[in-house]
């Protein structure tokens, strides 16, 4: 029924492949960084997801991803973080295929996705941002529509499973859009889930979520996780991030722009911050505690004592010892560490500051 | 070929299909009994014979390659707009698929439905007037390669349109008017020569004659010529909806 000219060329579904892709793949090469960073990856556990010098130009000539080079490791949680805008569903499209890029090269499982796009994305499931669901069909006939599509055989038994693991058996037989939005959204999660996926893509997953469905959620992400299913997320909920993640990509503006351990991130830039309230109001810091990183409160009734993580014990040691030495009475401590949204937040700060 | 994807989504849309059974086939079957009350009954009894075929028995490839135009058209761009409009779409998108495959799955589920209405419109049909069909496998032929090729159509139309009033327009406002003016009713015999010329830039023309050659054995315009541009037709669906999956034109941003 078909002209088998067009037909036999797996590829024509995809688009500006090959050309830019394979020119910077050369380039990328060619950078110490971007050497030196691959050959640490592959010491610890080789990526399943490289991307290399990836662009993206909308079409009405907005940048909404700038050379993004990113190394994601087999097995891992990483959490993609950044505000509205910053080009993170962007850049989960293009990997998934949705979007097409306008520079660099992506591989997944080893597979360039535009020229084994097949290898490639049956290694991929994608839970999307926006509630998308077909209205008429059933959750079972959706879910089984799934995993067919990507190839697999019907498997009624771990369709069985997924659904109620996700609190859907029940469910299976009605019409999706006689389910509520968070029904709907283990749906999409179930259909990601069908075909058994090595890397699961959830955009913005916990967004406008009730709790249970969150607590099951992050169940579920870790029990793939301990299955050795890679799991990519982007949420504004940095608590989650910091909860859930091994490591942590930082975009905004379509730049990455810090990746990171999640404990070496809260190591790094962890400050650590005691207070102490005093008995009697101070007027200034005195003198003799100058060299310490202290400030004092507003209103003088207490001394914040700044500190890193690391060391912390000598140091409030220290502290105690010398306001005793003033005579400086206290009634209160306590000690504050950053969370990664303090992070999150001093960083978009500080690039602020800086532009 | 992932035979998996392409019958997934082809068993997906003859669900649709199947779910609204009873209007898929009752507003063809319908309008179909309406056209042989009206024109094969009422309005046949009092015309004359077309050569040597009966006004009623005249119409009826005619009326069947309508229903097949329209239902084609309407079955497939609806399929393939509504995962767009709401969104679904990005699973096929992000699927180990080719667009071979889509299409297959697509417009194959869009073509067997319309055959089978051709079908039945048949049988219908047959209920009204008597008639007999002389090359039944080009009749097949005619009835799957228009199925295909107006589901190939109909899939463009789907992929094109950004809004449910361009969904229709199409169909309405050119497709309506060629299949009318495009010998179901009459024989292009009867028109003035001009008009005759003028006919024969419509392509609705090419199928409602080969179709009726298939039946009678006789036809407006030679049955080569008719099953040859049939096939053009389809080759250029073909040819634009490889572009589109080319080019991801309003699939992919
Ligand atoms: N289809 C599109 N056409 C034009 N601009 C787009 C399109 N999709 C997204 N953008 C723009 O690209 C930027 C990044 O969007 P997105 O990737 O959705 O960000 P995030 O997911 O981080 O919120 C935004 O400024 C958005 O307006
Ligand atoms: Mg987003």
């Amino acid at each position: 029924m078909h002209s088998s000219g067009s037909g036999s060329r797996a590829d024509f579904w995809i688009t500006d492949r090959d050309g830019p892709g394979a020119i910077v793949k050369e380039k990328g090469k060619g950078r110490g960084k971007g050497a030196m960073a691959e050959t640490r990856e592959e010491k610890r556990a080789p990526s399943i997801i490289t991307v290399t010098e990836l662009s993206k130009t909308y079409a009405g000539g907005f940048r909404a991803l700038d050379s993004v080079n990113l190394d994601i490791r087999r097995g891992e949680i990483f959490a993609l973080l950044g505000p509205n805008g910053a080009g993170k569903t962007t850049l989960i499209s293009i990997i998934c295929g949705i979007v097409n890029a306008s520079s660099g090269q992506v591989r997944v499982g080893g597979h360039d996705i535009w020229r084994e796009f097949r290898a490639a994305r049956s290694l991929i499931g994608l839970v999307p941002q926006e509630l998308t669901t077909d209205m008429f069909e059933t959750v079972w006939a959706t879910v089984n529509f799934s995993r067919g599509l990507f190839g697999k055989p019907a498997d009624k038994a771990l369709v069985e499973r997924i659904l109620r693991e996700l609190s859907l058996w029940d469910k299976r037989n009605e019409r999706i859009m006689a389910l509520s939005g968070g029904m709907k959204r283990r749906v999409m999660i179930a259909k990601a889930l069908s075909h058994e996926p090595a890397v699961l893509f959830l955009d913005e997953p916990t967004a406008g979520v009730d709790v249970s469905l969150r607590r099951d959620m992050w169940a579920m992400v870790r029990r793939l996780r301990e299955n050795g299913v890679t799991i990519i997320l982007t949420t504004h909920y940095i608590e989650e991030a910091e909860e859930m993640a091994d490591r942590i990509g930082i975009i905004r503006g379509g730049r990455i722009t810090l990746v990171e351990e999640k404990a070496a991130l809260m190591e790094k830039l962890g400050k650590k911050q005691l207070t102490v309230q005093l008995q009697h109001p101070l007027a200034d810091i005195p003198e003799a505690l100058s060299d310490l990183p202290l400030t004092l409160s507003a209103d003088g009734c207490a001394l914040h004592y700044h500190f890193d993580s690391q060391g912390a014990q000598a140091g409030i040691a220290v502290l105690m010892r010398r306001l005793g030495e003033q005579g400086i009475e206290f009634v209160d401590l306590h000690s504050h560490q950053s969370s990664l949204e303090d992070i999150f937040v001093s960083l978009v700060q500080a690039r602020e500051g800086a532009e | 070929m992932n035979f998996r994807a392409v019958s997934a989504i082809y068993r997906f849309e003859m669900a649709r299909t199947f779910r609204t059974l009873l209007q898929s086939i009752a507003s063809p079957v319908i309008s179909t009994s309406l056209y042989f009350i009206v024109f094969g009954s009422a309005i046949g009894s009092r015309m004359v014979e077309i050569d040597g075929v009966s006004y009623g028995a005249f119409i009826v490839p005619g009326l069947i390659m309508l229903m097949l135009l329209t239902e084609s058209i309407s079955n497939a761009s609806f399929g393939i707009f509504m995962p767009r409009y709401s969104g679904t779409i990005y699973e096929v998108l992000s699927a180990p698929v080719t667009a071979t495959e889509v299409v297959i799955g697509y417009v194959g589920a869009a073509a067997s439905k319309s055959v089978l209405l051709g079908l039945l419109v048949l049988i219908t049909a047959r209920l009204f007037v008597p008639f007999q069909i002389e090359h039944p496998f080009w009749m097949i032929a005619f009835l799957v390669l228009t199925a295909i090729t107006f589901s190939l159509f109909g899939f463009i139309i789907g992929i094109w349109a950004d809004g449910f009033e361009k969904l229709q327009i199409i169909p309405l406002m050119i497709v309506t008017p060629l299949a009318f003016l495009g010998g179901t009713f009459y024989s292009l015999s009867m028109l003035p020569p001009l008009w005759q010329t003028i006919t024969l830039f419509n392509p609705v023309v090419y199928l409602v004659s080969g179709f009726r050659w298939s039946f009678y054995g006789q036809a407006d315009v030679n049955i080569v010529l008719s099953f040859g541009m049939t096939l053009l037709f389809m080759l250029g669906c073909v040819a634009v909806i490889a572009w589109i999956f080319r080019t991801g034109y309003r699939l992919k941003s």
